[in-house]
């Protein structure tokens, strides 16, 4: 049975949130990915002429929407790729692991520490297109197109399963890395299958319905069970600190011989006095 | 010392990484209340066994109770509950403050009321003033003691200290020492890994020396019984003319030895027996005595003894 305490899980969430921010590569890493992932959905949304037809739009904007849903994908990456070798570098992991803690708890804990801030910047980032677009869009139907029910209901539904993925692979590499760089690097190849699921439908050779969408949902959260559970095989505390698992036994078995302890002892006992 | 079941029971305890071994057939106790010395060179397995027993990692081979639970991975939670590990790296969070890095683990003990005990264990090391302080900002010797403030936070059974005062400054160190005995007249057993053979020799009631496998377990002054035949050391103003006329005698010495000009090595079997006689027989002879102690092998003295010719070593 799984067992989970709300408590430990809080704390060591408050301790990761803490952590972001007082560090300048998290709190930019936040900042410049969705100013950046931003800039193609506007230009797009911009360029969209007052007289283009509605069939028109609704594809402009089915791949602009996409785009958004990469910040997802990238943004937590960076921050779970720092989670564990960035404990073991300040050499905070085997304090950390002396604890009561269970790893699901410091897992979970790092986890919602890290999709928080990010379905937060994806969100937010959806809601500030749909501004400047009302705003500024010659198009009267790009906003509309914009807040359509499927396209709401997937933001909603894509970004923390996204989220969940691309933080499950930054975990996984944080676990084996032995270099921050190096793990946050190979973390943002976690926005990789987001990237293409988009070049696969902004080229047109899927075509984004509903089904897709509910398929897409499925397999993610398929993909995201069987990621976790991978992070939590790898998340053990013996190759976390050691660098590799328990040995069993040798083969020949019980065959070292007998240390050759000399326990001294004048008043016959071992309470210390 | 309280409760028989001891604090520690390691049995047969062996660890092996790959084709090294780290561990071979360790064996000992420790009692409830015990300040435990654990000394060994580099390399000769003590944070192992720390490890092993904070249930970090696990065995090759063999068993251990912890606060009487068995070593096993399904009690781990409950064992690390009632112990705290101080590596020699306290391992602070550097980007939090001492207060935000106590209310952490503070958290992670389940601790009720964590103010009042981070306050508690920051008194206990000093450190009520700078509670503030982004640890990143911290001498060595400040972060040793918040990492000592962190191991106080659950009140432990088991403190598992590793070099506690590596990088104090004497007043520090000493702030230590007394934090250690407090501990001590508190019943909480404390296991100090340290290279300080001095330190060990002051404050454990039992010392163990390692080195991969378990060299000897004993008080530190039944240890230097053991492993040194006790001894005077006698310094005459001038050379004696016939030294074996005045040792060779009945004054109670086994065997001697000329350490330096005037200096003579007595092996007894009882100072306290042979000291008057030889001084007697001294003087009778016309030596003029500046000095006759007994003399004293330290801590040191059994460790370089062992563990210098331990083949293990080389």
């Amino acid at each position: 049975m799984i067992r989970i305490d709300g408590g430990r899980l809080a704390a060591v969430a408050r301790k990761e949130i803490r952590e972001f921010r007082r560090s300048p590569f998290i709190i930019g890493s936040i900042a410049v990915f969705p100013l950046v992932f931003m800039i193609n959905p506007l230009v797009v949304i911009f360029a969209i002429g007052a007289t283009v037809k509605a069939a028109t739009v609704q594809k402009a904007v089915g791949g602009t929407f996409l785009v958004l849903l990469i910040v997802p994908a990238v943004v937590p990456a960076t921050i779970a790729a720092y989670s564990v070798v960035g404990e073991r570098e300040q050499g905070t992991l085997e304090p950390l692991l002396s604890t009561p803690v269970r790893r699901l708890e410091i897992l979970l804990g790092k986890a919602l520490a890290a999709i928080v801030p990010s379905i937060a910047v994806a969100y937010l980032l959806f809601a500030l297109v749909v501004l400047l677009a009302r705003l500024f869009a010659s198009n009267p139907t790009v906003v509309s197109t914009l807040t359509e029910g499927p396209h709401v209901l997937a933001e909603a539904l894509f970004a923390p399963l996204l989220a969940g993925w691309s933080i499950a692979v930054g975990t996984a590499i944080s676990t084996r890395a032995s270099d921050v760089r190096i793990a946050q690097q190979l973390g943002a190849l976690a926005s990789l299958p987001p990237l293409a699921a988009t070049a696969l439908v902004s080229f047109q050779v899927i075509t984004p319905s509903v089904g897709v969408a509910l398929g897409f949902g499925f397999g993610l959260l398929a993909i995201d069970v069987v990621m976790w559970r991978v992070v939590a095989t790898l998340f053990d505390r013996e190759r976390l600190i050691t660098g590799s698992r328990a040995t069993p036994p040798p083969a020949r078995g019980g065959g070292e011989p007998p240390g050759t302890v000399r326990h001294i002892s004048m008043t016959g006992g071992t309470d210390g006095g | 010392m309280g409760s028989a079941v001891p604090a520690l029971t390691v049995t047969n305890l062996a660890k092996r990484f790959g084709e090294r071994s780290a561990l071979e057939d360790v064996s000992f106790d420790v009692a409830r209340g015990e300040v435990f010395g654990f000394l060994g060179p580099n390399g000769a397995g003590k944070t192992t066994t720390v490890r092993i027993l904070g249930t970090l990692i696990a065995p090759t081979s063999g068993s251990a109770e912890v606060d009487g639970i068995p070593l096993a991975a399904a009690n781990g939670t409950e064992i690390r509950q009632r112990i705290s590990i101080m590596p020699e790296n306290p391992g602070l969070y550097r980007r939090l403050t001492v207060q935000e890095n106590l209310e952490l683990f503070a958290g992670l003990y389940g601790i009720r009321a964590p103010r009042a005990r981070i306050s508690s264990a920051l008194d206990a090391v000093n450190l009520q003033d700078r509670s503030g302080d982004l640890c990143g900002s911290l001498s060595k010797g400040l972060s040793q003691r918040v990492g000592l403030a962190r191991a106080l936070l659950n009140d432990p059974a088991i403190m598992f200290l590793d070099e506690p005062t590596s990088g104090l400054d004497p007043v520090a160190a000493r702030e230590v020492h007394d934090l250690i005995n407090s501990l001590r007249q508190r019943g909480v057993t404390v296991f100090l890994t340290t290279h300080r053979l001095e330190e060990a020799e002051r404050l454990c009631d039992r010392v163990a020396i390692l080195n991969t496998r378990l060299l000897l377990v004993g008080r530190p002054a039944e240890l230097r019984v053991s492993l040194f035949r006790r001894s005077l050391v006698v310094e005459t103003a001038a050379p004696l003319a016939v030294p074996q006329a005045v040792f060779n005698g009945d004054a109670g010495v086994d065997s001697w030895s000329v350490d330096g000009a005037a200096t003579y090595v007595l092996t007894v079997a009882d100072p306290r027996f042979a000291a008057p006689r030889i001084t007697r027989a001294l003087v009778a002879a016309g030596a003029d005595v500046v000095s006759i102690a007994e003399s004293r092998h330290s801590l040191e003295d059994v460790y370089l003894e062992l563990v210098g010719d331990d083949p293990a070593r080389r």
